[in-house]
């Protein structure tokens, strides 16, 4: 989403996209004129006028999840937010009877908060699994 | 799920939906200074539920966040298209 209108999101598709990603973008591009939904989303710079690099992670249920506001010229990493909405729906598969430590990734191991982890945690989780 | 639209020289636009922040009705508006809206935007809550125009594949047409309750959404905002970045 982006205060352009919807003819030059066609334009920017066609255009350029189309050569980076076969098929063109395939989610629906969306308008912001005047920038009232990124208003309401905190990402709306007024004196600019234009809204900045903010993405959210929204649940099933409409709850935000997560959320990463960058100022424009430092670009996102697409695989931390892939990661991230795969842990939100870990927790959320397993009704949050698991916690996923830093780090984690599919396959990694997670965290069962209990009584019987508390002060546990330096025995079943070691600082070096938060890294690759 | 979204619907298509049609589209003439009036450029589309769209917005916030659902409860508009209702001033308070026997408050007078002269004394206070203009209180800054505060974006409710938090982790765990809700989000701002909006509809908006989009161009999707071809075609035109009406996007409502609500309409994708039951699945994952990741939204972005960008600075605008051509921005390099």
């Amino acid at each position: 989403m982006s205060i352009d209108s919807v003819f030059v999101h066609k334009m920017w598709n066609d255009v350029e996209l189309s050569k980076m990603v076969a098929g063109g973008v395939p989610f629906p591009m969306l308008s912001d004129a005047g920038g009232k939904v990124g208003a309401a989303f905190g990402v709306y710079d007024d004196q600019a006028g234009v809204e900045t690099r903010g993405r959210f992670i929204i649940d099933p249920d409409g709850v935000i999840q997560g959320y990463e506001i960058l100022t424009p010229p430092v670009g996102r990493n697409v695989e931390e937010t892939i990661r991230q909405v795969q842990a939100f729906q870990l927790v959320r598969n397993t009704k949050g009877a698991e916690a996923t430590p830093s780090g984690w990734r599919p396959g990694k191991m997670t965290l069962k908060p209990g009584p019987g982890l508390v002060g546990k945690v330096w025995e079943v989780w070691k600082t070096n699994m938060a890294f690759d | 799920m979204p619907e298509e639209m049609t589209v003439g020289c009036a450029r589309p636009t769209g917005g916030p939906v659902g409860e508009e922040p209702s001033p308070a009705p026997d408050s007078p508006t002269s004394t206070a200074p203009a209180k800054e809206v505060s974006p409710m935007i938090m982790v765990g809550r809700k989000a701002p539920d909006f509809a908006a125009p989009a161009y999707h594949q071809g075609k035109f047409v009406s996007v409502k966040l609500s309409e994708f309750l039951g699945k994952w959404v990741v939204l972005c905002f960008y600075p605008g298209d051509f921005t390099f970045v």
